[in-house]
């Protein structure tokens, strides 16, 4: 098991450290974790962090690492907070543990949810280790304060390390909160200023271990034949030719999966065998008969034509100010416009893979997974075992992008190894992964505004429809939940005096599931598209229409209707227009709004909004050359986080974001015809390359004091309508359907 | 029976010689550095060395590097000091990183062959490695910075 050694194979945290380390317990859980949890005493080691009595400080990384740099971000916050040398913190990766918190790794939240419990560590920490040294020396407290990694005893500049202390430490009481004293903003090491990658030499000389890289002795590789249309099964299959490929031992049935599908596998033909390679061939040589079910009636150019007719139909009503249809009726230029965006599937770089092996009743996994909680409850549903006896080992993550949240093929491994007595590597081909994804929802927007002095709208009516992500777990939901239309959508930040906000009803074909930024990626592209084509119509600046649509700074009233906001409470994090705008503001300065001579067919194009709490403002120049082609030289966008923990990282998210944008925008489509998927891999279903992307993105941060917000998300939204308002300023071609293809631009 | 050095080891395998030279080094040598994406050959994940020369190894059979030299990740440098991979932590170039072995080991040819190469010979090389997280601005900037141009 020498390869697996590099990913933790510990059990629970007692295990990790050695006798009279100091080890943090569960009293600086955050309240919800500790709610969860029955079984943790007080020094029931739990989470985050020990110190050996080397000095050695061990955190540990509960949340999954898929490029976003919480791995390493996270506990660099509790380093802060404890006065560690960064040089000797190590980072253990967790496994799947409730007493760990929330470890479902969507939606921005690592820091945003972590930056308080994690500084509370560190700073319970570094105040056992205080009084530990106080005690030593005979001295009170107060006298001693903490300077990397050692206690100083100021009157007399008396020194211990924290590895000298760790033992006493660990047989103090454990401090009240209310005792705890945080270091202030300006003794911040790492806060604010960042580190790089715990990992960063293991990634760049292939020391690094991602799912693909599992390997536990006796292990066999697995390919999966899945049924090519959403809910079919095999009728029958016919394995003999498969058997004679070399390396190729015998065929595994997964049984379909019981509606809805959840987490659950597709089910299909397993070929199992001693290398990836010959399962792979294996699979090549299976000659299955498909019961397709229902779905093969389905095909996405139909589809969405049902969508865009339902668009047109009124929908359930979300939110509802002034008085819209009086508005319209009043008179005025009426503007309307339809967009859509089709599906789009994750396709991260690392196929789908997990390694499970089962023994005894208990299962234990490896593999990229966002949401390591997730394979407990789900694989112990599918095994019929108790959650407890399922261990999830989290390695690296090749991209994640919302797809290694759902577990569905840990599942077939654990299947897999069940059913053949042996610990099973499946391992996706990029194939299966593009066929076999929880997409994106296809999402058809009609917008209608009654248009005032000045352009400016005085009724404004908004109207998604989409298969909703609900879908994939509750039989016939049909309607968008709160949670999603939230990003974007109810929370339109215009000041408008009439408003309504809708959803219409839509049934799923495929699995629906959440792709980075989800429904910001149709809802930002509608409003924002929008909102520029109304200041063309009103032949206004887009930056200063926007700017007027934001309106004035205040806090958004969004108390009558129904709005999660991201799963934070909204007295701490309400959608402040004025950061909004200051966002907007800093980013046209910087970019240079309306004051760099651009050349031919070259524009410029602009988005700002809110999502995951953090403010995101873009601005977009596009270049359309003589052939035609789309070249996009510079991307700036401004940034409000709240408090910056990386700086460095938050431009890394902005830039990717921007790639990302790209991507959708230029050729992000997921089609079907008679329920298959037409895409297969990155020629089909192409991201940006080097050329297409962005040549430079410019991130500007807010510096600001308001609590941290997510990075990972929020830049793609405001990117893609900037991108598609820079086409429209630089050709006079709207953008309205995504994606651009092979439509021709001039 | 089919030889092959990897990294400066001498190996031979007399398995199906039609199996990619990626699953040889993954699966059977163990050398995970070079990882697996689209296996068609188109998005740079697996670059390897064959003689020299760049080559994805998810669709080079066993067959076809019969008494070649390959290079891996692995063995670009003892200590991941090549200047290609110190300009990368520079730079801090990779997200989730996976596809970043690629991406060395095609930049490390390129400079082999430009030293000093413009943004368009970059575009040319680097267009065959994709990186779903984006971080080609960074890589363009480690690839300039190893070239002593002012990125």
């Amino acid at each position: 098991m020498n390869k697996i050694d590099l990913v933790s194979r510990r059990g629970f945290l007692g295990n990790v450290f050695s006798a009279g380390a100091l080890v943090l317990s569960a009293e600086v859980l955050p309240a919800r974790a500790a709610a969860s949890q029955n079984t943790a005493t007080a020094w029931e080691p739990s989470v985050y962090l020990g110190i050996e009595t080397d000095g050695a400080v061990i955190i540990v990384a509960h949340r999954s690492e898929m490029g976003q740099g919480s791995r390493t971000s996270v506990p660099m916050i509790l380093a802060d907070e404890l006065d560690a040398d960064w040089k000797r913190v190590r980072i253990e990766q967790a496994i799947g543990d409730p007493r760990y918190g929330r470890q479902d790794t969507d939606g921005s939240r690592s820091i945003r949810d972590f930056f308080t419990p994690m500084r509370e560590a560190g700073a319970t920490a570094r105040l056992m280790l205080i009084r530990a040294a106080a005690e030593r020396w005979g001295v009170p407290p107060s006298e001693c304060e903490s300077d990397l990694h050692t206690i100083v005893h100021q009157p007399t500049h008396r020194r211990l390390g924290y590895g000298e202390l760790a033992t006493a430490a660990s047989k103090l009481a454990v401090p009240k909160k209310e005792e705890l004293q945080f270091k202030p903003k300006s003794s911040w090491r790492y806060i604010g200023k960042g580190v790089p990658s715990y990992d960063l030499a293991a990634l760049g000389n292939g020391k690094a271990v991602f799912g693909m890289d599992a390997r536990v002795d006796g292990m066999v590789y697995a390919s999966i034949e899945h049924p090519p249309v959403f809910g079919g099964k095999v009728k029958s299959y016919d394995d003999k030719e498969a058997l004679q490929v070399a390396g190729v031992s015998r065929t595994v049935p997964i049984p379909p999966f019981t509606p809805p599908a959840g987490y659950q596998p597709l089910g299909g033909i397993a070929v199992i065998a001693d290398n990836t390679w010959s399962a792979f061939q294996g699979r090549k040589k299976l000659r299955i008969e498909w019961d397709h079910g229902p779905n093969q009636t389905y095909n996405s150019s139909e589809y969405k034509k049902e969508l865009q007719e339902t668009v047109h139909k009124p929908g359930k009503v979300l939110r509802n100010e002034g008085n819209v249809d009086a508005g319209f009726a009043n008179g005025g230029k009426i503007v309307e416009a339809d967009y859509y965006v089709p599906l789009l599937a994750q396709a991260p770089m690392e196929p789908m893979v997990a390694v499970a092996d089962y023994r005894d009743g208990k299962l234990a996994v490896w593999a990229p997974v966002q949401s390591p909680q997730w394979v407990q409850e789900y694989a112990a549903k599918q095994l019929g075992i108790a959650k407890e006896d399922v261990t999830c080992h989290v390695t690296l993550l090749g991209g994640g992008f919302g797809r290694k949240d759902k577990p569905d093929f840990v599942l077939e491994a654990a299947v897999l190894s069940k059913e053949i007595g042996k610990p099973v590597k499946v391992v996706w081909s990029q194939q299966d992964n593009i066929k076999f994804s929880y997409y994106n929802a296809p999402c058809a927007l009609y917008m209608k505004a009654a248009v005032g002095e000045g352009g400016r709208p005085t009724a404004w009516l908004q109207r998604s429809v989409f298969p909703p992500i609900p879908s994939t777990f509750i039989l016939n939901a049909v309607y968008g939940d709160a949670g999603h239309l939230g990003q974007g959508w109810t929370d339109v930040p215009f000041d408008i005096p009439n408003l309504r906000v809708e959803n219409g009803p839509a049934k799923p074909h495929v699995r629906i599931g959440w792709m980075r930024s989800v429904a910001a990626i149709y809802q930002v592209f509608a409003i924002q598209s929008f909102a520029d084509e109304l200041a063309h119509l009103a032949g206004r600046d887009p930056l200063d229409f926007l700017l007027d649509l934001i309106g004035k700074p205040r806090i958004l009233d969004l108390k009558k209707t129904e709005y999660p906001n991201f799963g934070a409470p909204y007295n701490i994090y309400p959608i402040d227009t004025g950061r909004l705008r200051r966002v907007t503001e800093l980013v046209a300065e910087n970019a240079e709004w309306g004051k760099r001579k651009l050349g031919k067919r070259s524009g410029m194009g602009i988005a700002a909004y809110q999502n995951t709490l953090s403010y995101v403002a873009t601005v977009v120049e596009v270049n359309v050359d003589d052939q035609g082609k789309i070249h996009i030289p510079r991307v700036d966008t401004a940034v409000d986080a709240g408090t910056i923990v990386d700086p460095d990282r938050i431009r890394a998210q902005m830039e990717g974001s921007a790639v990302f944008a790209t991507s959708i925008v230029r050729s992000g489509e997921i089609t079907a015809t008679n329920g298959v998927i037409d895409q297969s891999n990155y020629h089909d279903y192409r991201v940006a390359h080097i050329s297409e992307a962005p040549y430079q993105t410019n991130v500007y941060l807010v510096d600001s004091d308001a609590p941290p917000t997510g990075v990972g998300e929020p830049g793609i939204g405001p990117c893609i309508a900037a991108f598609c308002n820079a086409i429209f300023a630089a050709t006079g071609k709207r953008i309205r359907d995504l994606p651009i293809g092979e439509q021709r631009l001039i | 029976m089919i030889r092959l050095k990897v990294n400066g080891v001498a190996h031979q395998f007399d398995g199906d010689p039609a199996m990619p030279l990626l699953w040889y080094l993954r699966d059977l040598l163990q050398l995970t550095g070079t990882k697996i994406s689209c296996g068609i050959g188109i998005c740079g994940t697996c670059f390897v060395h064959v003689n020299g020369e760049p080559v994805h190894s998810c669709v080079t059979s066993m067959k076809r590097v019969d008494g070649k030299e390959i290079l891996t990740i692995e063995g670009l440098s003892a200590n991941g000091d090549h200047p290609v991979q110190r300009a990368w932590m520079q730079v801090r170039v990779p997200q989730c990183g996976y596809c970043h072995s690629g991406h060395i080991m095609r930049a490390v040819a390129l400079l082999k062959n430009k030293p000093n190469p413009t943004d368009r010979d970059i575009d040319e090389a680097m267009e065959g490695n994709i990186c779903r997280c984006g971080t080609y601005q960074r890589v363009r900037q480690a690839i300039k910075l190893v070239a002593g141009v002012k990125a």
